[in-house]
């Protein structure tokens, strides 16, 4: 597992309340892991201040998955 | 001293109702940051503050200003530390009937009282969100409830508040963070000493208390909201009137 799929593991386990166990690549946010959308501005505010990276609006609502995060901050983080 | 280690952020603190909320607000023992729209107007606050012998600070901010709002709490975020009371109390009234009311008189009005609520509540959301804890305390007025002649632009930017309030208090309730308003009702400030004393002496006359409010009730009311004895309360506008209105 790399580095950066660490990090997103653990930032969403702490910001959706699950155990790291249950968080699969393919988990969605809202529909496998509970989160509402409330939740899920959260999470991008914690994946923006761990990676050091700005994401906008239109990026962030394409942001659904664990896998999708991923991606996201291994293209845009430096 | 209910407030120990917060941080408030009024603004519209250099006289008045905003002036009168920052020195209770510090005498409960919170950190008060006021702003105004003047460097003048922060020097007083710093000075009132300091004789007081409350901690924190006046700095100067026009709210309709979005740089500078991130300006300033940039500033006392490095300074002081996160807010976690927000006091929007700053507001301005532009006079007039609607069949002569000018673009200007509306949007002034309604950008000073009410984006700059939207504004600052925006600013400081995130840290309260992370915090699990804040306070969102809005002043409002009566006539955002009872209408005023005159004042059609200042009392829909009232009543705007109240709705807003409403809908961020049920957005962000899961987070421990509450969002309410006070609504004061005629206060002797120098808002309402611009009215003249004849107006001012009828005014009273429908005020079941007899009385014009002071600065120092609705300072009361606010630092209540502030404080953890309202912890259950939230979405909800408290009217501090003396009776003159009642919902």
């Amino acid at each position: 597992m790399s580095n950066n799929e660490q990090r997103v593991r653990k930032i969403v386990a702490e910001q959706l309340g699950v155990n790291e166990s249950e968080i699969k690549n393919e988990s969605s946010f809202v529909n496998d892991l509970g989160a509402d959308s409330l939740d899920t501005v959260e999470l991008v505010m914690a994946l923006e201040e761990e990676f050091g990276v700005e994401i906008p609006d239109e990026d962030a609502e394409k942001i659904t998955t664990v896998q999708q995060a991923l991606d996201y901050v291994n293209a845009h983080s430096k | 001293m209910t407030l120990q280690g917060q941080i408030a952020l009024v603004t519209g603190a250099s006289r008045g109702i905003g002036q009168a909320i920052a020195l209770e607000l510090g005498k409960q023992g919170a950190t008060v940051i006021g702003t105004a729209t003047s460097d003048k107007g922060a020097q007083t606050i710093s000075e009132y503050l300091a004789v007081a012998g409350v901690s924190g600070t006046g700095m100067a901010l026009n709210v309709n200003d979005a740089a500078q709002i991130d300006l300033v709490l940039d500033t006392l975020r490095k300074q002081f530390g996160e807010v976690t009371i927000l006091v929007n109390n700053a507001g301005i009234t532009k006079d007039n009937l609607l069949a002569r009311m000018s673009e200007e008189e509306w949007d002034e009005v309604l950008a000073t009282n009410l984006k700059s609520v939207f504004r600052l509540s925006r600013a400081v959301l995130r840290a309260m969100m992370k915090a699990r804890a804040g306070r969102i305390i809005n002043i409002s007025s009566v006539v955002g409830s009872s209408g005023n002649p005159g004042q059609t632009n200042y009392s829909a930017s009232k009543a705007g508040m109240v709705g807003f309030s409403k809908s961020l208090a049920q957005e962000i309730g899961s987070r421990n963070i509450t969002v309410n308003c006070v609504a004061p009702g005629f206060i002797d400030t120098d808002m309402t000493q611009a009215l003249g004393d004849e107006q001012r002496a009828k005014l009273v006359e429908h005020v079941p208390l007899k009385r014009l409010g002071t600065p120092e009730d609705i300072a009361a009311t606010v630092a209540f909201l502030a404080g953890p004895g309202a912890a259950y309360i939230t979405g909800t506008t408290v009217h501090v009137n003396g009776g003159m209105y009642m919902e």
